[in-house]
């Protein structure tokens, strides 16, 4: 899933300026709390392992590792929303199983796999990286807020106490309680200037130990393929299945039928030819019958226009047949390869079913562009909105169907609408001849 | 009158010459490839040409192709296309020009021979014969849409008649009403639909169109 608002690039004003720099530094702040949890379970976690062995930590273990784990998913997740730096869940899918042995099991993976190792790393070292990297602005600020507010403290307070140390001023007089204000100041500005740097630093250092290794990625990348080449084969299967069940139903009955009229009509032909006619005119609709049916079994395969003039032209030709008013805006360089044209055509099938179906609106506008690599369709109606992936199996189905080809569906759906369905599919375009269209 | 004929399949293209040949028409050629078709339709000028929309080398929508360009090289040459299955798209398509005499109907229509012959006679001459299932489709979609909604149900039936190419008689029999009936409805289907051409043929022509089209 990718997130639909690409993030804004304009430069930022100064005061805007000012509200970001406080923001990052106080989000650095929150983020030092985090090691609380961390260290926590770092030292639990240790603890038990040791306790494997006895019997007792197996039980503890595998609970305190997928504790450990949503901590580090949280900071993952903090630093993509914060810090613009996505993480990677780095974890291979936990083996099912019940009781004692898939405890074990799943113990045995947590315990072999890289990530828990570096997650565990992470947390011995997240509190010392944390206090240096995140909150270093936020300290630096208040600090720099303490000396600008020297001249008023000594007169309020400190001139009646020992005197005080401020960094490397010792404030005994006004004179040098005056001296902390601009020094205060400097290190006020130092903070806010250096927060979104720092915030990108830590960020940065946070993926260097949480994010996936090459090897976990090919790993998680082996899981993904065989589970959407399992869908993608579900799915054939029982597509065929549907097809058998059609033309075992549907035209296969009628040609069976026809034979028997037929034959009937022979026999009537000399003795009752009026009969014989009826029932050869009665022979004649159910082949017209037949032929609709395949017709329609064959644009449910791969619809002609698809073949004749590729994914523009076919998904027009589905828009005219549409219910609601459906404007297609195509700007492809060339067609892509079959089997993906199919399945993208098909995704905005049923994308339009739905909106049609459920969306209560009236207008369609679908867009499809190539970009970096990506055929790119992009479908919004102007409906009231509150689709969810979660809640509906259609828009799920269809997602799981485009993960066969690598691609992507991203929803966006507030109440009240507009719902904007976007689909990504990376593929290669140079390959094919230029669309006729 | 002249006929060009266009299909790949062997079996059906001599079916469909000895049928045509049978009803009086005369077949200048019969090709089986798009290439050859837009050759034969600008050379010989046909008064009319039946053409299969899947044709080699390409075995995609090449007849269809050719039809279109040689209307655009002979504007309001009369085209009949026929096809294993019909899209609304290439139905606007073929009456996107607004001079009529094209024809767009299912393959499966020339079992029936004598709606078929009366169809391309209807193409030759001028009018139009839309597949009744291109129009079911568009009833099916066209009910929300502005100007089509003013009209009444019996008008609807007589324009759907109509988009298929009958004619107001042919219209006035299906309907089991007056020649006279029909041609009220018609006239108050131009004006519904603002049509305000004097010539007939390309009145109807204009009413499919806009049937087709919706809203526009």
């Amino acid at each position: 899933m990718s997130t639909l608002t690409p993030h804004s690039a304009d430069p930022p004003a100064r005061g805007r300026w000012l509200g970001r720099a406080l923001l990052s530094a106080w989000r650095g702040f929150v983020l030092v709390f985090l090691s609380v949890p961390a260290l926590a379970l770092f030292i639990t976690c240790v603890v038990f392992m040791a306790l494997v062995p006895l019997g007792v930590g197996l039980l503890f273990f595998f609970p305190l590792i997928l504790l450990l784990r949503a901590t580090a998913n949280l900071t993952r997740t903090a630093m993509g929303s914060w810090s613009d730096v996505p993480i990677a869940v780095p974890y291979r899918r936990l083996p099912q199983g019940r009781g004692v042995t898939g405890l074990w099991r799943r113990t045995r993976q947590a315990i072999t796999e890289g990530a828990t190792w570096r997650d565990l790393l992470w947390a011995l070292l997240y509190l010392p990286s944390s206090l240096l990297l995140a909150c270093l602005p936020m300290m630096l600020i208040v600090n720099g807020l303490h000396g600008v507010l020297m001249p008023f403290l000594w007169e309020v307070a400190y001139r009646h106490v020992d005197p005080q140390w401020y960094t490397f001023i010792k404030v005994d007089s006004s004179q040098r309680a005056g001296l902390a204000l601009p020094w205060g100041l400097v290190q006020m500005i130092a903070g806010l200037a250096l927060a979104p740097w720092f915030a990108r630093v830590n960020a940065l250092w946070n993926r260097s130990l949480l994010a996936p290794t090459k090897e976990a990625e090919l790993a998680l990348r082996v899981q993904h393929l065989t589970e959407s080449r399992t869908d993608a084969v579900d799915a054939s299967a029982a597509e065929l299945r549907r097809i058998e069940r059609d033309l075992h139903d549907g035209a296969q009955a009628r040609l069976v039928a026809m034979g028997m009229n037929l034959g009937a009509a022979e026999a009537l032909l000399s003795t009752d030819p009026e009969a014989a006619r009826t029932l050869l005119a009665e022979t004649r609709a159910a082949s017209a019958k037949a032929l609709h049916e395949l017709r329609d079994l064959v644009r449910g395969i791969h619809p002609p226009v698809l073949s004749d003039r590729g994914l523009g032209d076919a998904v027009r030709a589905v828009a005219l047949e549409s219910p609601l008013d459906v404007n297609v805006n195509v700007t492809l360089p060339a067609r892509p390869e079959l089997p993906l044209e199919s399945a993208a055509y098909f995704a905005v099938t049923e994308v339009l079913t739905n909106a049609a179906k459920h969306s209560g609106g009236q207008h369609v506008e679908i867009d499809l562009t190539y970009v970096d690599g990506k055929l790119r369709i992009t479908v919004t109606d102007d409906g009231v909105g509150g689709a969810d992936l979660m809640k509906g199996t259609g828009l799920r189905g269809i997602e799981r169907r485009l993960d066969t080809f690598d691609g992507t569906l991203a929803l966006d759906s507030p109440e009240g609408g507009p719902t904007t369905v976007i689909m990504e599919l990376p593929c290669d375009l140079s390959s094919r001849k230029t669309s006729l269209s | 009158m002249r006929l060009v004929l266009a299909e790949d399949l062997a079996l059906l293209r001599d079916g469909l010459v000895r049928l045509l040949q049978a009803h009086g028409f005369e077949i200048v050629a019969a090709v089986d490839n798009g290439p050859e078709l837009l050759r034969a339709l600008v050379e010989h000028k046909p008064d009319v040409a039946v053409v299969d929309v899947r044709l080699p080398p390409t075995f995609t929508d090449e007849g269809l192709q050719a039809a279109l360009e040689a209307r655009r090289r002979v504007p309001g040459l009369p085209i009949l296309v026929l096809s294993q299955y019909v899209e609304q798209l290439y139905a606007r398509e073929l009456l996107a020009d607004g001079t009529g005499a094209v024809g767009y109907l299912l393959k499966d229509r020339v079992f029936n021979t004598d709606e078929f012959v009366d169809a391309v006679r209807r193409v030759a001459s001028g009018g139009t014969a839309m597949d009744p299932e291109v129009i079911s489709k568009l009833l099916a979609r066209n009910v929300r849409d502005k100007p089509l909604a003013q009209l009444t149900p019996r008008e609807r039936e007589v324009l759907e008649l109509m988009a298929e190419g009958c004619s107001n008689a042919a219209i006035a029999g299906r309907l089991f009403v007056s020649e006279g009936a029909v041609s009220k409805h018609t006239t108050n289907i131009f004006a519904k639909l603002s049509i305000d051409t004097s010539d007939e043929t390309n009145r109807r022509v204009l009413a499919v169109l806009a049937y087709l089209n919706g809203s526009n």
